[in-house]
């Protein structure tokens, strides 16, 4: 680690092994998803090609990569390539902050600690680079020449800016408990009672109000006004075919993930649960674990609920979710302020 | 000078031009988030980590945002390429450049860098905490009522009428009852059949 050309190569061989995994985690979600979903609603789903419908998100991929890439005519074409990019880089850049694991020791190799980078400022980090993700939808909207497009991009951004409120008012009950902006700490401060202290139980409401904005935050039933089929197409990327398409596609689902990762390291004790303290390496399954419960969690709402009406929704965002977090951040500093002392015993 | 400074720094003043030579008004504002984006490099590689992440959330993150928004919204096309009016401003601005420009030369050439480096931690948010509410309390204080000042204003600019009344609704807008049909759909179709 001393010197900077083998650190960088670790960091870069970090990078590779964990955009691998998304990635495949991501192919994993849309098959899933679609299994589940078949299951909810009473038929099989995909399960021809490989065993049990295995290798149906790989030829769906090879299939969509081969068709026509369309550009629309009279479409600004450097703002209609540079949006899907600006949605898929963006959404990939939020995972170099999670720590997947605790640090373990491989044979062979030495200690080794399962993060790409810990700064001082991961939090912000996160909120800022899915603040910039706006637009990717915003621009892909206005980009395509078609009214369907346009209002699905604009009602992506609105959507977007409301619930990024809740979204941060919801975590700094979080910060205000544990003093610090960095992941990696705020993770290994809820490794107390076994594995098993953590933030939810002093967190609920900021957990609760965090689940819901993150829903709204990545387009997700019951919240995907941007792309509901029945008034606008399909929303900001109706003109977007091929490769494109599929960078939407992509986004959409990472963007899933590293929400998943985020109420996971600050929520459910990250990669803290029974028996880490003493086989590290059960961290990365826990941490797995908690992330394929999310994504779970996602898909079976899909399953369940309706579409928000517009108004409802910004209703909800405004009315309902931004003073519950405003609750919830009062009552933290309080108990913080008057009974901090107290509560440090069980820590 | 790094590798990095030159390439960031490269990238700002790159973006800059584009902001101000783009005859779309959208390709300026995109540019201008390019700007933003690698001036919070430029401050990452300063030790000032807040600094950048507050620059990317506020500037990038939101202002921009709300610029695009409008853009879009009131569809402003491209700028027609038509006779400069004000062109007895020209030697104006001219003059002006150029006292920009001695300025900035002035400090480059008098004014000397601090041979020791601040304290390592000066960037981190902690410190920068502390400091907002100890030493500088009083600005914070003011800061934040200057805030709370425009947002007020901004609603009761929002709803001239009736500041707040009963009836008003956030953000949905006026409530619009939906249209009433007096013919059912059906109608027609059992007209057909």
């Amino acid at each position: 680690m001393d010197n900077p050309l083998i650190h960088s190569l670790l960091v870069i061989v970090a990078i590779t092994i964990a955009f691998l995994s998304i990635m495949l985690l991501v192919a994993a979600t849309v098959l899933a998803e679609r299994r589940v979903l078949g299951f909810i609603q009473g038929r099989l789903g995909p399960n021809r090609v490989g065993y049990g419908g295995v290798l149906q998100p790989f030829a769906d991929f090879i299939k969509t990569m081969m068709k026509e890439d369309l550009v629309p005519d009279q479409s600004t074409k450097f703002v209609f390539l540079l949006a899907p990019t600006v949605a898929v880089i963006t959404a990939i850049m939020a995972i170099i902050v999670y720590p997947f694991g605790p640090t373990i020791n491989l044979p062979f190799i030495g200690p080794i600690a399962l993060r790409i980078a810990q700064f001082d400022v991961a939090l912000l980090y996160v909120l800022g680079v899915t603040s910039v993700g706006v637009y990717g939808i915003a621009l892909a909207g206005w980009s395509s020449n078609n009214k369907y497009s346009l209002m699905g991009g604009l009602r992506s951004s609105a959507q977007l800016i409301s619930y990024e409120l809740a979204l941060g008012l919801a975590l700094i009950g979080v910060i205000l408990m544990s003093g610090t902006l960095d992941i990696y700490e705020i993770v290994q401060q809820q490794s107390g009672a076994w594995g098993m202290h953590w933030n939810i139980i002093y967190q609920p409401i900021g957990f609760i109000v965090y689940l819901i904005a993150a829903i709204a935050e990545t387009n997700r039933v019951p919240f995907d006004l941007p792309e509901a089929e029945t008034e606008l197409v399909a929303g900001f990327h109706t003109e977007y075919s091929s490769i494109k398409f599929l960078l939407f596609f992509n986004a959409e689902y990472i963007n899933m993930i590293t929400v998943s990762m985020l109420a996971t390291s600050l929520f459910l004790g990250g990669w803290n649960g029974p028996g880490v303290a003493t086989f590290p390496i059960l961290g990365l399954f826990y941490f797995a674990g908690k992330i394929l419960f999310f994504l779970f969690l996602y898909i079976w709402l899909r399953g369940t609920l309706p579409r928000f009406r517009f108004d409802q929704l910004m209703n909800f965002g405004w009315r309902f979710l931004m003073p519950l977090a405003l609750i919830n951040i009062f009552l933290t500093a309080t108990v913080q302020a008057y009974a901090g002392d107290f509560l440090n015993l069980f820590r | 000078m790094s590798l990095m400074f030159i390439l960031f720094g490269g990238l700002a003043i790159g973006c800059a031009l584009a902001v101000v030579l783009q005859r779309n008004p959208l390709y300026s504002a995109i540019s201008l988030i390019g700007v933003f984006i690698s001036l919070s490099s430029l401050y990452l590689m300063l030790s000032a980590p807040f600094i950048a992440a507050v620059q990317i959330i506020v500037y990038a993150g939101a202002i921009m945002v709300l610029v695009v928004f409008v853009i879009m919204l009131l569809n402003v096309e491209a700028e027609e390429r038509k006779r400069p009016r004000l062109t007895f401003l020209f030697p104006v601005a001219a003059l002006l450049a150029f006292v920009l420009i001695g300025e900035v030369a002035f400090i480059l050439y008098s004014v000397k860098p601090a041979r020791t480096p601040g304290p390592a931690d000066i960037g981190l948010t902690k410190s920068i905490g502390v400091g907002l509410f100890t030493t500088y309390l009083l600005p914070f204080e003011i800061t934040s009522i200057l805030l709370l000042m425009a947002l007020v204003g901004a609603i009761t600019l929002a709803r001239r009428t009736e500041i707040l009344s009963s009836v008003s609704r956030l953000m949905t807008g006026p409530y619009v009852p939906p249209p009433e049909r007096e013919e059912p759909i059906i109608k027609a179709v059992e007209e057909t059949s």
